[in-house]
């Protein structure tokens, strides 16, 4: 759009433009490549830290790249605490609370979105104003609660309620259904179709992309939660891999070496599932506005 | 809230009114039912009753062992005299003043750098948003050693340029905007909502406003902070709610004492320590409802003060 009609007057813009573009790239670049160099400072501290041998871990000034590079970190790391285990506690928890946030909000959504019946909005608008109420003015009921049902110190109040919707999936979700044209429910109807084969054959498999968004951030949000297991769990073996590097920060607060490497440990599933699934992660966001 | 309360009488009306109970209405109503009771389950399960039993506990002396009575506003008064909920307050508005609005500008600035559509957009991208996904314990343990006074990375660095750093997390008066250093540092979700914002800005409009002359600080503050506002107010609003609530790096950061000398003993995190360390629960759920009811009226008042300004055209 090198021309514009304003007033009556065909105005040409100028096509000299091209070097003050080139400037501004340059600047744009410039600017970009110091924050991300600064973006990135923690990452490089904590790969490079997890593979410095001890001496250089402390070293004045400080030793940029490790030499000679060691894996010795990871090998006592894991073992001051018992990591493997607290993976796959947390992969347990991870896997239930996904299965139990795809279906129950998927199922949720329809019912807001997809059927005209009069609680369609209100409810909607209930759910939504749920997510003002901050976690810390329900999370001593539901202790007492879930204690009272013998929960405490197990699983279940981490997974369970996962299984009864959430604000943000359903949001997410309801906006997605409410894209697909109303017709092609009505004509399954035609066909003889109810609202349960409408939603098993004609609306899920169309919604892959929104399914996989709340896998992904159920994954994330259950992977990385402190707060839940740090209030119901207290056997050590139950331990997820957050209250695991909690505990090994507060105890062996000295061990750089070996935090850097658990905690390497527990970002690597995170980048490794980003770089896969990096589209579904940008429209999820995009979508629904939930911080990370 | 109340628009959203609009069109629902309107519905219920046509049902009542307009249409009489036919089949196919009682039938939409039952699968309705169907498709909404986990979330009716929930709601009531895990919300109204919640909401509902920790107000109640605000006015007893409940602590989970033996027994308890009530005790009216005894603990709203002692709060009001506990010298450390004032610096909790303190310490978690402190909090929030600076990272919300610095939070904003950051993501603001690092979205606006990549809407210029410069070669290797989607490396940046990456780059910027990683941090905002990396569990919040995993990344307050790699900053407490990039904090750290004399091995930490960033004294290092500040040394290299001659400046003696602070002892950060070790010092009261550094531990704060260390922690809003760190916060700053996930932005990255915000940026991509910012982003997708920015990329619906027409066109159109920065070229006609080329043709008027308009410069750089025109073109920006009349056409793109108008279009994207609504996602500026989503990111005020959702940031002020996140603030209140900050608990996680603090906790693992200072062992949960929200130390040096409670420079960083924040709302939630005294609130906590009440409820599960010193099982004053009562005490705790009277903090959790006034943090409730700051929440709502901090939302209140940035809804009141800026939804009037917001420009919903380029939704």
């Amino acid at each position: 759009m090198n021309v514009a009609i304003r007033q009556n007057r065909v105005v040409v813009r100028p096509v000299k433009r091209q070097p003050r573009r080139l400037v501004q790239r340059i600047f744009a670049h410039t600017v970009l490549i110091v924050l991300s160099a600064i973006f990135s400072i923690p990452f490089f501290w904590l790969v490079t830290s997890s593979l410095k041998i001890n001496e250089q871990l402390a070293a004045f000034p400080i030793v940029w790249i490790p030499n000679p590079i060691t894996f010795e970190h990871y090998v006592t790391g894991l073992k001051f605490v018992p990591f493997p285990l607290y993976i796959i506690n947390t992969l347990y928890i991870c896997a239930v609370t996904v299965i139990g946030a795809v279906i129950s909000n998927a199922w949720i959504a329809y019912g807001l979105s997809r059927i005209r019946w009069p609680l369609r909005i209100p409810l909607f608008a209930i759910i939504l104003g749920t997510m003002m109420i901050p976690f810390q003015v329900t999370m001593i009921p539901l202790f007492v609660v879930f204690r009272n049902m013998g929960w405490f110190n197990s699983y279940l109040p981490l997974t369970v309620p996962s299984f009864f919707g959430n604000a943000f999936y359903i949001f997410l979700l309801r906006q997605f259904f409410m894209t697909i044209p109303m017709e092609l429910s009505e004509a399954a109807k035609v066909d003889g179709a109810n609202e349960l084969v409408i939603f098993g054959r004609v609306i899920l498999p169309l919604t892959k992309p929104a399914l996989a968004t709340v896998a992904l951030f159920q994954f994330l949000g259950a992977w990385g939660d402190y707060l839940g297991p740090l209030i119901y769990l207290s056997d050590k073996d139950r331990y997820t891999v957050s209250l695991g590097l909690a505990l090994f920060q507060g105890e062996y607060n000295a061990e750089f070496g070996g935090l850097m490497a658990a905690s390497t440990v527990m970002m690597l599933p995170i980048i490794i599932l980003f770089f896969f699934t990096q589209r579904t992660f940008i429209q999820g966001i995009t979508l629904t506005g939930i911080k990370g | 809230m109340t628009t959203a309360g609009q069109p629902v009488t309107g519905a219920v009306l046509r049902l009542r009114w307009r249409r009489p109970w036919t089949r196919q209405s009682i039938n939409n109503f039952l699968w309705g039912l169907l498709f909404t009771f986990p979330t009716i389950i929930g709601l009531v399960w895990l919300v109204i009753y919640p909401v509902t039993a920790s107000l109640y506990y605000s006015f007893t002396s409940y602590s989970i062992f033996g027994r308890y009575k009530w005790i009216g506003l005894s603990n709203y008064k002692a709060l009001l005299n506990d010298q450390n909920f004032w610096i909790s307050l303190y310490n978690t508005i402190y909090f929030v003043i600076f990272s919300v609005p610095l939070g904003i500008v950051v993501a603001l600035i690092l979205a606006l750098l990549l809407n210029m559509k410069v070669r290797g957009m989607a490396i940046y991208r990456t780059i910027f948003y990683l941090p905002s996904i990396v569990p919040a314990v995993a990344s307050a343990v790699v900053w407490s050693y990039v904090f750290n006074p004399q091995y930490g990375i960033l004294n290092n660095l500040l040394r290299l340029i001659g400046i003696n750093g602070p002892g950060w997390l070790a010092s009261p008066v550094w531990a704060k905007p260390a922690l809003i250093i760190m916060s700053t540092w996930g932005v990255g979700s915000l940026m991509i909502i910012l982003l997708a914002g920015l990329q619906d800005v027409p066109q159109e409009l920065y070229d006609a406003a080329l043709v008027d002359g308009a410069t750089w600080w025109p073109r920006f503050w009349h056409v793109t902070i108008p279009f994207i506002s609504p996602h500026l107010f989503f990111a005020l609003v959702t940031g002020l709610i996140g603030g209140f609530q900050y608990f996680t790096q603090v906790h693992v950061l200072t062992g949960g004492s929200g130390g040096p000398a409670r420079s960083t003993l924040v709302y939630a995190l005294y609130l906590y320590q009440n409820a599960f360390q010193f099982f004053k629960m009562g005490y705790a759920s009277a903090m959790a409802w006034i943090l409730f009811v700051i929440v709502v009226l901090c939302t209140l008042l940035v809804f009141r003060n800026l939804s009037g300004r917001i420009y919903y055209g380029g939704m």
